[in-house]
């Protein structure tokens, strides 16, 4: 639990003269799962976009298993498959089925036996309640099925990292209960999650660490969720969680 | 209308057939080479080349194809290049229709939200593998209704190579007609030949984009 397996220093990330995270610190150990909430346009999507390097970072550094990863790097396609990144429009490819889009990467990039990882994609399927439908095309599948199949997707790869960007916020509320099982499950096996999200009862189960952020800025960090969510220390928390309370007066 | 003929006249229609198809084809091939490189190095942004794609794009758009295949087969070879009425048809074609599937793949290319580039890129893949397995399956096929137009479009273009002394089916036609006078019975064949040559383009491309479309999209 004490390895470090991601480190970010001194980050800043702005978009012309808007700065979306200033001096952001924050250190991930191996099979930690870190939970970042905050008020939207707080900066938690670009944080998950930065470290998949996605976006240019203007200063700072992001370190993944002590190396440095950093959009412009010649070697970035390698560097990011030991990051999974999960997105909110699942994303998968349509033209596509279930099975050809999880071993798509595997087999093409990392060289793999189509056969091998056609078995390992199968076996994951099966762990999701997915194993029927295989052969099946995207657009076939519920809003929920296509979130594990990217879920499935991601771990194909065997990421050291695996980064959720709000997963279940186009969902329906009974679709997002069997999505956030399979993240529950996979904390339980220790994969490391950085796990941005607005569910709030799932975050307090999940998380080892409850980040807030709050315009770029991580305003408060807790390694006690139940007690985060409970009372939060600073007042830009409480109001931020008060929204998700509901009281007839 | 003489039925006789006509069944005179069938097999130099045939013969016809057979050369607008050859040099008809091949054009829409090179045209949709020639559109998709454009297409796509107008859509990386490679420099020079993205400027001079853009500029034969609107040279050939903005100019007659009667007028492009005159300037290849009469202003060419004054300056040592000559070209066969073949070659020059095909090649004549190609270079307009470029140009056509060119706007056509760019549309196309655009079309694809930005994040599933993302997506694949967020799984480890290059620039080379995103653009070949994600990006152009998915531009071919949200291209295809363009792609049909086009083609359809570049295989009645050809009725023009007449002027380069191809003797495709107009040529046929109109050398008939002037010999022998029997404008009904030639034009008849010619308006019969062309749908011959198009009406399966028309139905073999609605089933195909059916077929991509539906497993694709849904419906």
């Amino acid at each position: 639990m004490n390895q470090e397996l991601l480190e970010i220093r001194h980050l800043h990330k702005s978009y012309g003269e808007h700065t979306i995270i200033k001096d952001l610190n924050l250190t991930v150990h191996k099979g930690e799962v870190i939970v970042v909430i905050g008020p939207s346009g707080c900066g938690k999507s670009t944080l998950l976009r930065c470290i998949n390097a996605l976006e240019p970072i203007q200063d700072g550094q992001i370190c993944i298993g002590g190396e440095s990863i950093h959009k412009d790097d010649k070697n970035i396609s390698e560097k990011r498959q030991k990051i999974g990144m999960v997105f909110q429009s699942y994303e998968l490819f349509p033209h596509k089925t279930i099975l050809d889009n999880i071993t798509l990467a595997p087999v093409k990039v990392q060289k793999r036996k189509r056969a091998e990882a056609e078995k390992e994609a199968i076996e994951l399927l099966g762990k999701v309640g997915l194993s029927g439908r295989k052969d099946d095309y995207p657009r076939q599948l519920s809003g929920g099925q296509k979130q594990r199949v990217a879920i499935v997707r991601a771990l194909c790869m065997h990421p050291e990292i695996l980064l959720l960007d709000e997963i279940t916020a186009a969902l329906d509320p009974e679709m997002v209960r069997e999505v956030l099982e399979v993240v529950l499950d996979l904390a339980k096996n220790g994969s490391t999650m950085i796990i941005v999200t607005h569910e709030m009862a799932f975050a307090k189960a999940i998380a080892d660490r409850v980040i807030f952020l709050d315009q770029g800025e991580i305003v408060e960090e807790s390694t006690n969720p139940k007690r985060f969510f409970e009372n939060p220390e600073t007042d830009r928390a409480k109001k931020f969680l008060d929204n998700f309370q509901y009281e007839k007066n | 209308m003489n039925v006789e003929v006509m069944r005179e006249y069938l097999p130099l229609y045939w013969r016809a057939l057979l050369l607008t198809l050859k040099v008809g084809w091949i054009g829409v091939l090179l045209a949709f080479l020639f559109g998709l490189i454009c297409a796509v190095t107008i859509h990386l942004g490679i420099p020079v080349l993205r400027r001079l794609f853009k500029i034969y794009i609107e040279l050939f758009r903005n100019t007659p194809l009667l007028v492009q295949l005159f300037f290849m087969y009469f202003a060419l070879p004054k300056i040592g290049i000559r070209i066969s009425p073949e070659v020059c048809g095909s090649l004549g074609l190609g270079l307009l229709g470029g140009a056509y599937m060119a706007e056509t793949f760019r549309s196309g290319l655009e079309g694809i939200p930005a994040i599933q580039e993302e997506s694949a890129a967020s799984l480890g893949m290059n620039r080379l593998q995103i653009f070949c397995y994600v990006i152009l399956p998915q531009t071919i096929s949200v291209s295809i209704p363009g792609i049909l137009a086009n083609v359809i479009f570049l295989l009645k273009e050809t009725s023009v190579f007449s002027v380069i002394s191809l003797m495709d089916l107009m040529f046929t036609a109109k050398d008939l007609i002037g010999m022998y006078a029997k404008t009904i019975e030639c034009l008849t064949l010619l308006v019969i030949f062309y749908l011959i040559m198009l009406l399966p383009v028309s139905i073999l491309g609605s089933w195909l984009e059916r077929r991509v479309r539906y497993a694709e999209f849904g419906d």
